[in-house]
């Protein structure tokens, strides 16, 4: 069966002292339908930039998107039009931002806001924009939605403004909704309570999810297929369970090992020594290599690329053997 | 509670309210009891850990403790000393003694500073040693928490958020202080480094005999680091145990809820998270009798009504919850 959306190729540069510097590069991959595709990494390692880059979310003037194709239910939407990319935002792709304070207007009541994504898309009257809205607050869990619907973001505690935003991402049924760090605001018990509803929600709509965090714990629970990007670039890919049993690469395995536990003693964390090259320090090479410790001269000075093992997808020399060919995907 | 003989830090009932204007037709002005009557004892070389989620008052309690806000009332007893009877004078000479380290380590480090400035400035108030001394103290430093020397002229923007707070924990370390207060120390830092800080601060604690008093969100962090763990909820203490005793066997259905929310990174741990229902209650109108039985799934109706007494349940685990008294 077709993805619901391939990208292939995706390199995204960014205008900093009038150069361009690639940010993300050589991004591939793909949302089956219905699936929950976690993506995961460090700050800066371009996680939220491969999802802004997909809607186009990024400053025109400082950025600069290429891809061979980002193909969404088949159509291509990195070729379409400003106009045209507008009306699959919000309609067939949905967005859920971490910050809900910063991402709500602060001087309009949330029902106007939520009532907005019903009369963009939809001719309907302003009453009946009221009637879906108040169903949709209803529908994430919202307590007394009438009255919460006259009131305004700052009325709403943290966990009730994160709410409103998956509402307003559901609000015209997509396929897909991008995730982006939908629980790191929020306290742990509220955490909880907002991953269950995104869980709840899928379960009923069937839309796909592509997830983006730093947390490990979260995408163990929520994810169903894992993407590890490093410095800008997809360094693995494998099902939550592959990953998470039998990392691959090094910075997978040093990443999960640093993590302490609640449910273990440790003496001493597993550590990945040095810190992340910044985007104009990147080595030719791998770009793990200055602090792996599996490194050759081979990794410092030739990127390796994504080799193919079944499903799995891996980005380091030391896989180059194992049966796989260089990805085509 | 332990009572040993080399405890360090005890804290008696300690209060801290804060008040706000009176409005007009308002009988009483509006307060807000960040921490309402917690007691506890840290002992030396102890990591005592406060854990809590945001707005329970855990960070107004580290910065009462080492009287960076003044208690309401109750006592804060450093070495048998009670801290707030403390001359201004006699204060900052315990200062030295008595360090902190914030958590975000882009506020709070001066940005027109360099590294060396920085971390001699404690050295330049509160001893008087030559220069070269203080140079000769700045470089060990510095070697030990494992910034190399040649950093010493540059500016804290040239530096990425783990070695920032090495920069932090430097400092705090050059006057040789006794106690640490750390308040949410790694929360700002990815996986990787975050795991780098925490070791340093477990290797440091080793060499040099200190005492952390640790705030953090994050119970994961809190488990690997600490020795004893107080919860914190809505400016009260609802629990405090051993690490050991309180992860395996916790009391308080808010730490149960709590330790049940983490999500784990295994796919074979099945997860079955004790949901809790709502938001935390707003401060300003905090629930009567026991503060989480708007949302705890035992409540009956003596928790409306009133507050649960701290209760040692078995050695040095105590409870504050009508369950167990």
């Amino acid at each position: 069966m077709e993805p619901l959306l391939q990208v292939k190729n995706l390199k995204t540069c960014f205008k900093i002292n009038k150069k361009w510097v690639p940010a993300v590069e050589e991004v591939s991959f793909h949302v089956a339908q219905g699936e929950t595709l976690g993506i995961v990494g460090e700050s800066g390692c371009g996680k939220s930039v491969t999802s802004m880059s997909i809607l186009r979310l990024l400053p025109k003037a400082t950025t600069q998107i290429e891809a061979d194709s980002i193909l969404f239910q088949g159509k291509d939407i990195s070729r379409l039009t400003d106009r045209e990319i507008t009306e699959v935002r919000g309609k067939e792709i949905g967005m859920i931002f971490q910050d809900s304070m910063t991402s709500l207007n602060p001087v309009k009541t949330v029902g106007k806001q939520l009532d907005e994504a019903f009369l963009i898309h939809q001719m309907c009257s302003s009453q009946q924009a009221k009637e879906e809205s108040i169903g949709m607050l209803k529908k994430v869990g919202i307590p007394s939605p009438e009255k919460r619907y006259g009131e305004y973001p700052h009325q709403l505690s943290g966990g009730m403004r994160q709410r409103v935003m998956i509402a307003m991402a559901l609000a015209q049924s997509p396929s897909l909704i991008i995730a982006d760090e939908p629980t790191t605001a929020l306290d742990v018990t509220i955490q909880a309570q907002i991953m269950e509803l995104l869980k709840e929600m899928k379960e009923k709509t069937g839309v796909s999810i592509m997830l983006i965090t730093h947390d490990m714990g979260v995408v163990a629970d929520m994810a169903d297929k894992i993407m590890v990007m490093y410095a800008g670039m997809v360094i693995e890919y494998g099902t939550t369970r592959e990953i998470f049993k039998s990392p691959w690469h090094p910075y997978t395995q040093g990443l999960l090992a640093s993590i302490p536990r609640k449910d273990r003693d440790i003496d001493r964390l597993h550590t990945i020594e040095g810190t992340v090259p910044t985007l104009s320090t990147m080595p030719p090479g791998c770009r793990f290599c200055d602090r792996c410790e599996h490194a050759t001269d081979r990794c410092r000075k030739e990127r390796p690329k994504m080799y193919v093992h079944g499903d799995r997808r891996i980005g380091c020399f030391l896989y180059e053997e194992k049966g796989g060919g260089s990805d085509e995907n | 509670m332990k009572t040993d003989n080399n405890t360090l830090l005890e804290v008696k009932h300690a209060k801290k309210f804060f008040y706000g204007n009176k409005k007009l037709l308002q009988k009483e002005r509006s307060v807000v009891k960040a921490v309402n009557d917690v007691s506890f004892s840290i002992a030396e070389g102890e990591t005592f850990g406060i854990v809590g989620e945001s707005g329970c008052g855990k960070s107004t309690l580290g910065r009462t403790i080492i009287q960076l806000l003044k208690p309401t009332e109750g006592e804060i007893l450093y070495k048998g000393t009670d801290l707030s009877t403390l001359s201004g004078e006699e204060m900052r000479k315990l200062r030295k003694k008595i360090q902190i380290i914030f958590q975000d380590p882009y506020a709070s480090l001066n940005p027109r500073m360099t590294v060396r400035e920085l971390i001699q400035a404690p050295l330049d108030v509160f001893s008087d040693l030559s220069a070269q001394e203080k140079l000769d103290k700045v470089k060990s430093i510095m070697e030990k928490v494992g910034l190399r020397e040649e950093y010493m002229g540059k500016y804290p923007h040239e530096f990425s958020g783990g070695q920032r707070q090495r920069i932090v924990i430097a400092r705090a370390l050059i006057l040789e202080p006794e106690f640490i207060f750390c308040d949410e120390p790694v929360s700002a830092l990815d996986v990787s480094v975050r795991a780098q800080v925490l070791n340093l601060m477990k290797d440091l604690q080793k060499e040099f005999g200190l005492t952390y008093l640790f705030i953090s969100h994050d119970l994961s962090v809190v488990r690997f680091l600490c020795d004893r763990i107080a919860v914190m909820y809505l400016g009260r203490i609802v629990e405090i145990a051993d690490k050991e005793e309180l992860y395996d066997n916790a009391k308080h259905p808010y730490t149960e809820a709590l330790l049940s929310a983490i999500p784990v990174p295994d796919v074979d741990v099945k997860r079955t998270p004790v949901l809790l229902e709502g938001d935390i209650p707003s401060p300003y109108n905090p629930p009567s009798g026991c503060l989480f039985h708007t949302r705890c799934r035992y409540a009956k109706e003596c928790c409306k009504t009133q507050v649960p007494q701290m209760t040692e349940i078995s050695k040095d685990h105590m409870v504050a919850c009508h369950r167990y008294t």
